[in-house]
């Protein structure tokens, strides 16, 4: 099949706007990501005035007490093409920011901290450190690559149903944390594109901690301390768990790792991965039982149970009858090991962390970034989120329907969109709104009570 | 002898006047004192109190814990920090304080450990305080925390049981124990981090004995503040005023006692790309020479790896060409020349102040370099903290080091003393002893080369 009239890049110079590729071309476009069809991405897709109106956090209506500065000190970076990387870029306006987005096409966009002044002045002040961030989400970024000793099914950048359970793990534990524990309201959980999700905690308190705080917060959630260098990554110490863990323990973890890892991942049915589990028991010769009783029998003897389950119950059952807690405690571990969150410790601490904004497409995937429901987050499925090619195709198909929500409403980015703004958008500025009203009646009557002395 | 009203150069920073300190033998230095200094006294009621922070930051560096700082810490006070006239005792600690705060103020490095040492000092002095003067102390301190009712606390009796017994405090809920705080959870990051507190809504519920903490925290950001305030009257008028009296006093009180931040390197420290295999097998501390077998075997190191080898490689004399260079032999084998430069060679520059904002960084010190936290993939970090045991006996044996010393070495591992361990080690390596003990791996590195330089010189 010719490719008739098919989309050329020197078109793009000729034309203002760039070409849909025609009906009938469906089958014809290429399946990598193709930089210029973000130009009909960034055109008619993505949806700029969410952006926007989240990022000015209600400071873009009429209201006395609205801070006109505020979205011009958030700073926004752009990968461009050839690996060009620009900081700093600024907008004051919705039009500004979708007018920019559009012009430069970016591969990337990177959301930065608010700061004390505009970065575009940075270099009008004299000194060191004058741009200080002063404003910042509380973010997390989870990475199925940190993963990679627990999971046998992929491993880098490769995702599939069997590891992605993990990422379904940590976005419960963490988002029952933030919200249980931290009394936090407004999180939005991303799909990162490719291999793992991040979390934007968009609470006033949670914009304003300080990088200790940050720290905290981060290190709070912090359990595996592993790398290559000590082979025991999870060392969970006292005569009980912290309520938090212990919580994660019983409602999240004990439950994937026994009902899916266990038998997806195979995680005891061969000898080198049997040995990475026994490894982790601190009594020597109940590892060698184990090791002789498994050595023994390579199948398990009832066709019905997955020899998985089998050997774990048989470890299970000889660990916690152990009189030390040390050895009874390794059961937990063990579970921690395999299943429980591993946070990037530095993009959580530092306020000047950048993060990719929701919404762009992944260029290696050509997957768009789009909210996850913590809700329902075990139905997510990364292999089905809509590829930037099967957006366009859809808007194809759809033809001129016009559509007053906008373009994207004819396409299955339209969940996506709509899952943003109810779930995440307007809670977040009702509650903007209702501060700044609160903040700023609280002032009036302050100086109506200095006034009236 | 002058009798200097030098409290006058005081009094330009305090807000209110000396307020009356909440505790009969804690100060909390809120606000500069309406005393008067003799100008001897100016300068060696700071020395004194310098001799105690510099202990206590030995003390910190040794990995010395909890109860054994205590000690010393009591020991340096009581040695330093006395006074002929016993009431004249409150006063030294004041006055020293804030001398010692113009002395601090002037950077970055000096805020940031002076911070480090006042709060360390106040936070075991108020665990010393009676109970009484403790909630004074609170009070004054307006901390936003509550005490939790009787309701409340019947209904989290049982998680805050729990908390406790996970970090090993055996409550026996009696009524002291019974006692709790509820506090925004921010106020508290250091219980927040080690999971020592029980955090519901944003609140964490915080033991009496870990008020400690709570205060800690408050003081040591009063500080901070207090210390750029300081900075900025210092820097537009006092260090002019008093630049023919207290000045040179508070410019000499700083350089004598810190030591070298290896930013400039020294001259036998300068080595040669070609040399480098050979210098980092005789002379680099295990921590550099784990991060740089890693990177000749890999062709990689994640980022804090980078930057932990890297800035000690910048302290050991290899200039910016040379350190490009060597990256680039080991980088480009693994991901191509064009991505070196592309993705590596700018960290590499701006490392050197070449790029970006042109902060010249300093070489990690041990203190730092032990408090990092070396994840999945990383190298960095102190190996004697690190590693496990196994990992790190094989690394120790494998640099050299006898299997007697091997013992000790692991004994003051076990004991949580890293930094002795290193010495131990460096001991062995260069069969002599290190008094000083080792506190930064540049240092291990120029010690190292020292001494072998002497063995060549005095043995051709």
């Amino acid at each position: 099949m010719t490719r008739q009239g098919a989309y050329k890049e020197s078109d793009d110079m000729l034309i203002d706007e760039p070409k849909l590729p025609q009906q009938g071309q469906i089958a014809a476009l290429p399946n990598e990501f193709n930089p210029s069809y973000l130009k009909i991405y960034y055109s008619k897709l993505f949806p700029h005035a969410d952006l926007y109106r989240w990022m000015s956090y209600g400071n873009d209506g009429k209201h006395p007490a609205c801070d006109s500065s505020y979205l011009g000190r958030r700073e926004f970076s752009y990968t461009l093409d050839n690996d060009i990387f620009v900081r700093y870029n600024t907008f004051n306006s919705a039009t500004e920011l979708e007018n920019s987005i559009k012009d430069k096409c970016p591969l990337k966009i990177d959301i930065g901290p608010i700061y004390n002044l505009n970065p575009a002045h940075r270099n009008a002040y004299a000194g060191d450190n004058v741009l200080t961030p002063v404003e910042r989400e509380l973010i997390f970024d989870i990475d199925m690559s940190d993963y990679d000793d627990v999971r046998y099914c992929c491993s880098g950048a490769d995702v599939c149903l069997n590891c992605w359970p993990l990422m379904t793990v940590a976005v419960k534990v963490i988002d029952t944390s933030l919200r249980d524990d931290f009394g936090f309201r407004h999180i939005l959980w991303v799909y990162s594109g490719r291999r793992g999700v991040h979390c934007w905690v968009c609470d006033r308190k949670a914009r304003r901690l300080s990088n200790e705080q940050r720290a905290a917060v981060a290190d709070y959630f912090r359990v595996y301390k592993g790398n290559e260098n000590n082979y025991k990554k999870v060392s969970l110490m006292g005569q009980v768990l912290h309520p938090f863990l212990a919580r994660s323990y019983t409602e999240v973890l004990k439950e994937y790792f026994e009902t899916k890892l266990l038998t997806s991942q195979n995680l005891l049915s061969s000898e080198e991965r049997y040995e990475k589990i026994l490894e982790m028991i601190p009594d020597q010769s109940i590892a060698s039982e184990l090791r002789g009783k498994w050595q023994e029998s390579r199948r398990s003897s009832s066709a019905k149970e997955d020899i998985n389950i089998v050997r774990w119950e048989q470890l299970k059952q000889l660990l916690q009858k152990h009189k030390a807690q040390g050895v009874r405690r390794c059961v937990e571990e063990i579970v921690f090991t395999y299943t429980y969150p591993r946070l990037d410790m530095e993009v959580s601490k530092h306020m000047n962390h950048l993060l990719k904004a929701p919404f762009c497409v992944h260029p290696k995937t050509g997957r768009v970034c789009v909210p996850i429901n913590p809700n329902n987050c075990e139905e997510f499925d990364p292999t089905t989120v809509p590829t930037l090619i099967q957006l366009l195709e859809e808007l194809n198909r759809e033809g001129l329907r016009s559509d007053v929500e906008g373009e994207w409403n004819k396409t299955s980015l339209a969940n996506a969109i709509k899952l943003f703004r109810s779930s995440f958008l307007q809670p977040l500025l009702k509650i903007c709104k209702e501060e700044m009203e609160s903040s700023y009646n609280a002032k009036l009557q302050q100086s109506k009570n200095l006034l009236s002395w | 002898m002058q009798v200097v009203r030098s409290h006058q150069s005081h009094r330009s920073f305090s807000s209110s006047s000396g307020s009356v300190s909440a505790s009969p033998t804690l100060p909390l230095y809120r606000s500069a004192p309406e005393l008067e200094v003799r100008l001897e006294d100016f300068e060696s009621f700071a020395i004194d109190r310098l001799r105690v922070l510099k202990g206590i930051s030995d003390g910190l560096s040794r990995g010395k814990k909890p109860d054994e700082m205590e000690k010393l810490v009591n020991e340096l006070w009581k040695t330093n920090m006395r006074h002929q006239d016993s009431s004249q005792v409150l006063n030294k600690d004041i006055i020293s304080h804030f001398v010692l705060r113009l002395v601090y103020c002037r950077t970055e490095e000096l805020r940031k450990w002076f911070l480090s040492m006042e709060s360390a000092l106040f936070r075991h002095r108020f665990r010393n305080q009676t109970a009484e003067a403790q909630r004074a102390i609170m009070e004054e301190f307006d901390l936003p925390c509550k005490a939790v009712s009787n309701a409340e606390f019947e209904s989290l009796k049982d998680k805050l049981g729990q908390v406790a017994r996970s970090i090993g405090h055996n409550l026996s809920l009696s009524t002291t124990d019974a006692i709790y705080y509820k506090v925004p959870f921010e106020e508290v990051p250091e219980l927040v981090t080690g999971r020592k507190v029980f955090i519901n809504q944003g609140y964490a519920y915080v033991a009496m004995n870990q008020v400690v903490s709570l205060v800690a925290t408050i003081f040591r950001s009063l500080l901070s503040k207090a210390l750029i305030l300081t900075n900025r009257k210092w820097a537009t008028s006092i260090r002019e005023q008093e630049q023919h009296r207290l000045t040179p006093i508070v410019e000499a009180l700083c350089s004598s006692y810190l030591g070298p931040d290896f930013s400039q390197p020294k001259e036998y420290g300068e080595i040669s790309l070609k040399d480098i295999d050979q210098v980092a097998k005789s002379s680099f501390p295990l921590c550099m020479r784990h991060l740089f077998e890693k990177l000749r075997e890999d062709h990689h190191l994640k980022h804090a790896g980078r930057m932990q080898l890297g800035l000690f490689l910048k302290g050991v004399g290899l200039n910016v060409d040379d350190s490009l260079a060597f990256w680039r032999e080991e980088f480009s084998k693994k991901v191509g020349l064009e991505k070196f430069e592309k993705d590596y060679a700018y960290n590499i520059r701006h490392n050197y102040g070449k790029e970006g904002k042109k902060t010249d960084y300093t070489p990690y010190s041990c203190q730092k370099i032990i408090l990092s936290t070396p994840g999945v993939g990383d190298h960095h970090g102190c190996p004697y903290r690190h590693f496990g045991e196994e990992n790190l006996r094989a690394a120790l044996s494998r640099m050299g080091v006898n299997s007697r010393a091997m013992e000790d070495v692991m004994g003051k591992v076990r004991n949580r003393d890293y930094q002795l361990a290193c010495t131990l080690t460096f001991e062995a390596l260069h069969a002599a002893s290190c008094d000083a003990g080792i506190n930064h791996p540049n240092q291990y590195f120029s010690d190292s080369q020292r001494l072998l330089k002497a063995k060549k010189d005095s043995s051709t």
